[in-house]
């Protein structure tokens, strides 16, 4: 079916599409379009809409539902997204899928209202307290934001982690049209097993009573935690990592970049190899996990990187330890809500190459 | 009318707990799981434990318990209850869980008027981490971080929840309790089981504030805090149902 | 003439766990159960019946106690 929607009502209704059973959340600029929609639909779906009194409370919500096996969501943005961290921490502790959505805006602080890929630090990095990642989708179109949001309680569920997706307040804002019969922006999230649902907290009703908490004082118990979240950890990086690439077989020069600022560079590479120059465009789809295998194999055919972001140097960490230097990393960033521009991009391609 | 027999509650894990001598987490912990067992809502209770002394709570309750982030168990309350209104959902919070960090969800769970059960241990010091001040500390009192006594404009002045919380119209049953006599604990569990039934008859939010003795962080023996609470707390925490609609 | 015979109650206290709290020890209206001079395994005195005969079921003591340490049943 053709739809033509805007990124963040594409994120609502792929979200319900997926099996959405409760939403909390917060008001903030650049994602209110979510909870007004969300608001009005999901009561008629005899589904769960809460306003929270902060995102605070809106992360130990989707905590408190998670527990009880359910599929809850919350969105927000960067500086809402920070007031989360500690309920992440304890949801990755507790090992409780959930799904949470990041619309970037500018930062550091209040910042402003306008898209920024300003929080990949935060996304990627853990973001809170302890060693842990949560899974970070980063769709580039309102088809991809349909399709993450559809299938992230899945993948959720299959790792029993939260699925954190990221895009920028322009892609939130942006209209397109998209086939949702397409199968252009599918995860096709793979499960081999039944999934385990047997630490839900219900009511304990025909089984023994269960507990979950992510306090382990005894010794060795918590090392023993860790050390399983690293086996799933390691099993997500072997079997979740996606990227696209375009035109990197020939390619001297590869931009990489993802969101708004890969289809800034998209226009770009089309504009150049116009012009007869061989530039190619990786676009990590997953952030976490990062692409480094992925990435290194183009090493041996380009050997330069242009690294493209909302920021003034993240992601590029990165692309340099994936690279392992045996290529040249360049960077090319807009900060504070600024765009980049295809113009700057290939000013940026021209002067490297 | 004596009855034949006490034991233990069935709710009740066989475990021994660590809580020190003469500590009220003990006596009240028992008094949730004598409850819940005379109103037989043992298989759809899901309890959710606080940051503090009772963190452990999941451990002696035999029944669905889960932990939460320090202050946030009425907002975990709220993601279970509204996914499964059918279960019995309560917290168990201390004085720094409740009234410090997590003001700002008890205060919007109350107003919301959610229908869960919230039982507020009231010790007036911060057990677990050696005995800081906690917002419920008397003026004067000396704690680890007031050791020259609290001071009110410094400090502030002890929070009363009970008075507080019973000005909101989604608040359906509140009550401060003690457990410092067999008088005191018997009508705390009263109160205890009245706010269950509230919610088990869809009533909305209930309350009940309970006066506790904290022996070790009030540096006192046991018997000499239960004197403190029962002569000195009860009188700036008067006891008795504050609301019930 | 009539006769009532006195019920005759059992107590059972779990003394291994006892912390020596006492919060039964002041609530016993019959004074029968006391801080012994023994210790237990972890160091605590605990407390013991003195006279079981004297106890009348009022169970203020296992309303009291926060380790449930008592039991008492009907003989």
């Amino acid at each position: 079916m053709k739809k033509i929607l805007q990124g963040n009502i594409a994120l609502c209704e792929g979200a319900i599409d997926g099996g959405l059973d409760a939403y909390y959340a917060y008001p903030i600029t650049p994602q209110n379009e979510v909870s007004a929609y969300f608001a009005e639909v999901l009561p008629k779906l005899g589904k769960v809409f809460l306003q929270a009194e902060s995102e605070l409370a809106a992360i130990n919500m989707v905590f408190g539902t998670a527990l009880t096996g359910k599929r809850a969501m919350t969105t927000s943005s960067s500086p809402g997204i920070s007031l989360m961290q500690e309920g992440i921490s304890y949801l990755c502790g507790c090992e409780l899928p959930c799904v949470i959505v990041n619309v970037m805006r500018g930062g550091p602080g209040l910042g402003n209202i306008s898209g920024s890929q300003q929080d990949y630090f935060q996304s990627t990095r853990g973001g809170g307290h302890g060693d842990y990642y949560t899974i970070v989708l980063a769709p580039f179109s309102v088809k991809e934001i349909y399709e993450f949001a559809k299938e992230s309680f899945l993948l959720a569920e299959k790792y029993r982690n939260p699925v954190l997706i990221i895009f920028d307040g322009y892609l939130g804002q942006m209209m397109e049209v998209f086939d949702t019969e397409s199968d252009e922006g599918k995860l096709n999230v793979k499960i081999d097993e039944p999934i385990d649902k047997s630490w839900v907290l219900d009511g304990t009703k025909n089984r023994p009573s269960r507990k979950i908490h992510s306090l382990l004082m005894a010794e060795g118990e918590l090392e023993k935690l860790n050390l399983k979240l690293k086996e799933k950890y390691d099993k997500i990086r072997r079997d979740e990592v996606r990227v696209k690439f375009y035109n990197v077989d020939d390619a001297e020069i590869c931009i990489v970049a993802y969101g708004m600022s890969a289809r800034v560079s998209l226009e770009a590479m089309n504009k150049l190899r116009k012009e007869g120059l061989k530039v190619g465009l990786i676009r990590p789809i997953t952030l976490w996990p990062f692409s480094y295998k992925e990435i290194k194999d183009v090493t041996k055919k380009a050997k330069k990187f242009l690294v493209v972001e909302m920021n003034l140097g993240q992601m590029i960490e990165d692309v340099k330890l994936a690279v392992k230097g045996e290529a040249q990393v360049y960077f090319y960033g807009r900060s504070g809500g600024s765009l980049v521009s295809s113009k700057e991009v290939i000013e940026n391609i021209k002067r490297i190459l | 009318m004596t009855p034949t027999k006490f034991v233990k509650p069935k709710s009740l894990k066989q475990t021994h707990h660590s809580y020190c001598p003469g500590c009220g987490h003990g006596i009240i912990h028992r008094l949730v799981a004598e409850v819940i067992d005379e109103l037989n809502i043992r298989e759809k209770t899901i309890g959710i434990a606080p940051v503090g002394c009772a963190v452990f709570a999941y451990d002696y309750w035999d029944f669905d318990v889960s932990e939460a982030p320090h202050g946030r168990p009425p907002a975990v309350a709220t993601g279970i209850k509204r996914v499964l209104p059918d279960r019995i959902v309560f917290t168990y919070q201390g004085d720094g869980d409740l009234a410090a960090i997590g003001t700002a969800e008890i205060i919007h769970a109350a107003n919301r008027s959610e229908n869960i059960t919230v039982i507020f241990v009231n010790n007036t010091v911060y057990g677990m981490t050696s005995g800081q001040m906690a917002p419920t500390t008397l003026l004067g009192q000396k704690t680890l971080t007031t050791p020259y006594g609290r001071e009110a404009n410094r400090d502030g002045y002890p929070l009363k929840v009970c008075e507080l919380l019973s000005v909101l119209d989604g608040t359906k049953f509140i009550a401060r309790g003690a457990v410092t006599n067999p008088k005191n604990v018997i009508q705390t569990k009263s109160y205890i089981k009245k706010a269950f039934i509230k919610q088990i008859e869809n009533k909305g939010f209930s309350l009940v504030e309970i006066l506790s003795m904290c022996p070790s962080g009030l540096h006192m023996t046991p018997l000499e805090a239960v004197k403190w609470v029962e002569e000195e707390l009860t009188k700036f925490f008067p006891l008795g149902v504050y609301k019930d609609v | 003439m009539t006769t009532t015979t006195k019920k005759l109650f059992v107590v059972k206290i779990d003394k291994e766990h006892c912390k020596g709290c006492e919060l039964c020890v002041v609530n016993c209206p019959q004074k029968i159960l006391v801080l012994t001079e023994n210790v237990n395994k972890f160091g605590y005195r605990y407390v013991e019946v003195i006279d079981e005969t004297k106890c009348i079921g009022c169970g203020r003591c296992y309303i009291m106690c926060p380790d449930y340490l008592i039991e008492i049943y009907e003989k």
